[in-house]
């Protein structure tokens, strides 16, 4: 039991580490909430473009989607972290995580917004242009306040999945909560600082799931 | 053929979806005024005669002048055009998320630019209109089917159209609801409103319409007053038609 509290509870460690814990979590809580906000308004600004169902613009959609959900995320970004570079675009780790996350999350969030879309009748669409309202109008104040709050559930879930792959900037010298940690476990030949920064974790999304599954009771009644 | 001071005047229209020809040149014409209701047999072209008259369909060919604009050319401001077109659908489609009287202003706000204030007013005088004054902040959910088909009659209702056309307003109501409804469009009618009307409500066609015309197979078989069309129809189709009703 010694030997377990020496490991994973080590005061000294806890204190001198702590401090570089914290700032992980503020580099974290930073590139999550960037991912979270450019990640779905992309998302939901390629969804309506796809409503316009211009065959070529919507082929181009899909392959981005289709694309970006398939490739894991580390893979992307170590291609644009250590790939672009080559090409004479070189851009800091932060950027290239918050820019990757932003698009695998636009992409899953596009499919989630596009299929809300789809669930709303014809029958909507016909009655709001049949008044004169234009087709963004209509897409603006009938379909899409619809169709994002049958969204809630499953783009709350996609997202608290995806910001949580912000701990993959490790690998590309983010100092967010994982590298912190990594770091400290190093220097200190301890685990102590890998605990410290799982229950940093968990101090930040236990929250985040907590705000989606309010969001869900409160967007629950909407097929009323 | 054409007339000059038809409020809705329809020549050689035609419209096929695929293989599929759904209207084979309708020639209508609509007075100021004047309420025209529209019967046949299901499949036989009805609604998409409607949903042409303010573009919801894409004509292939023909001439949709409605007060003298026509729908057709590519110069038309085709949403200004259907502001003037009031339409109501079997299904209601009233918007779920918004209250009644949101209903009703969206359009008032959005497309004419209307503020609050005012758009609030037109509003509510639409909704007592059709007898719903004390609902304006009810959700479309909260309401009977009749009560929802009014509302979306007062939405149509509040942008001044110069001509309302009316998709089988009734068939998706339980029968004790049609009345209050028929009501509401009769109150229209003695207001002076233009109106075409899709339905199988023969006793109010008897009562209110001032011509019946009989559509089968994507062709007018044959029009003239209720009495006429009804008493003394013309044609085979017509009468098999109307017998079916009777039986
Ligand atoms: N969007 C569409 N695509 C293909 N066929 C359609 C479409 N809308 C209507 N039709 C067909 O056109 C015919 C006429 O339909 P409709 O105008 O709805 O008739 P009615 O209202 O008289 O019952 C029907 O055979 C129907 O299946
Ligand atoms: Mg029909």
């Amino acid at each position: 039991m010694d030997r377990f509290a020496d490991a994973f509870l080590n005061p000294a460690v806890i204190e001198k580490y702590l401090p570089d814990i914290l700032r992980g979590m503020l580099v974290t809580i930073e590139v999550a909430a960037a991912v979270v906000v450019t990640g779905v308004l992309a998302g939901l600004l390629l969804a309506s473009a796809r409503s316009f169902r211009i065959r070529p613009v919507n082929a181009l959609i899909v392959l981005f989607v289709d694309v970006f959900r398939a490739l894991p995320p580390l893979v992307i970004i170590l291609i644009a972290y250590f790939g672009l570079p080559n090409v004479g675009i070189s851009l800091s780790g932060f950027t290239v995580l918050w820019l990757v996350l932003s698009l695998v999350l636009a992409a899953f969030a596009e499919e989630i917004f596009w299929s809300g879309i789809l669930s709303i009748r014809k029958g909507q669409w016909e009655a709001a242009r049949s008044t004169g309202l234009g087709f963004l109008q209509t897409l603006a104040w009938v379909i899409l306040p619809q169709a994002v709050r049958m969204t809630v559930p499953p783009l709350t879930n996609r997202t608290i999945a995806i910001t949580k792959n912000t701990a993959l900037g490790a690998v590309i010298g983010v100092p967010e909560i994982l590298m912190q940690a990594q770091t400290a476990q190093s220097f200190s030949g301890n685990a102590t600082p890998l605990l410290i920064g799982s229950l940093a974790y968990v101090a930040l999304f236990v929250p985040v799931v907590a705000v989606g599954r309010w969001l869900e009771t409160r967007f629950a009644w909407g097929r009323a | 053929m054409s007339d000059r001071n038809a409020m809705l005047d329809v020549a050689g229209l035609r419209k096929s979806f695929g293989s599929l020809e759904v209207l084979r040149g309708i020639d209508l014409s609509v007075a100021p005024q004047e309420l025209v209701f529209v019967i046949g047999p299901s499949g036989s072209g009805k609604s998409t005669l409607l949903r042409c008259c303010n573009r919801l369909e894409e004509p292939d060919e023909g001439s949709i002048r409605v007060d003298g604009v026509e729908l057709l050319d590519p110069k038309t401001d085709i949403n200004a055009m259907r502001r003037r077109i009031g339409m109501v659908f079997q299904s209601f489609n009233l918007y779920p998320h918004m209250t009644v009287l949101s209903n009703v202003t969206l359009a008032l706000r959005k497309a004419l630019g209307k503020g609050r204030a005012e758009a609030r007013e037109i509003g509510e005088a639409a909704l007592a209109r059709v007898g719903l004054a004390d609902k304006v902040d009810a959700y479309p959910a909260q309401l009977s089917g009749g009560q929802q088909q009014r509302a979306a009659i007062a939405r149509a209702v509040a942008l001044e159209p110069k001509i309302m056309l009316f998709d089988e307003p009734t068939s998706a109501l339980d029968p004790e609801l049609v009345g209050s409804v028929l009501a509401v469009m009769r109150e229209l009618r003695e207001a002076g409103m233009t109106m075409v009307v899709v339905s199988h409500e023969m006793r109010f066609a008897r009562d209110a319409a001032d011509r019946v015309v009989f559509m089968d197979h994507g062709a007018i078989v044959e029009q003239g007053p209720p009495e006429q069309v009804f008493g003394a129809p013309e044609h085979a189709r017509t009468r098999s038609f109307l017998a079916d009703f009777a039986a």
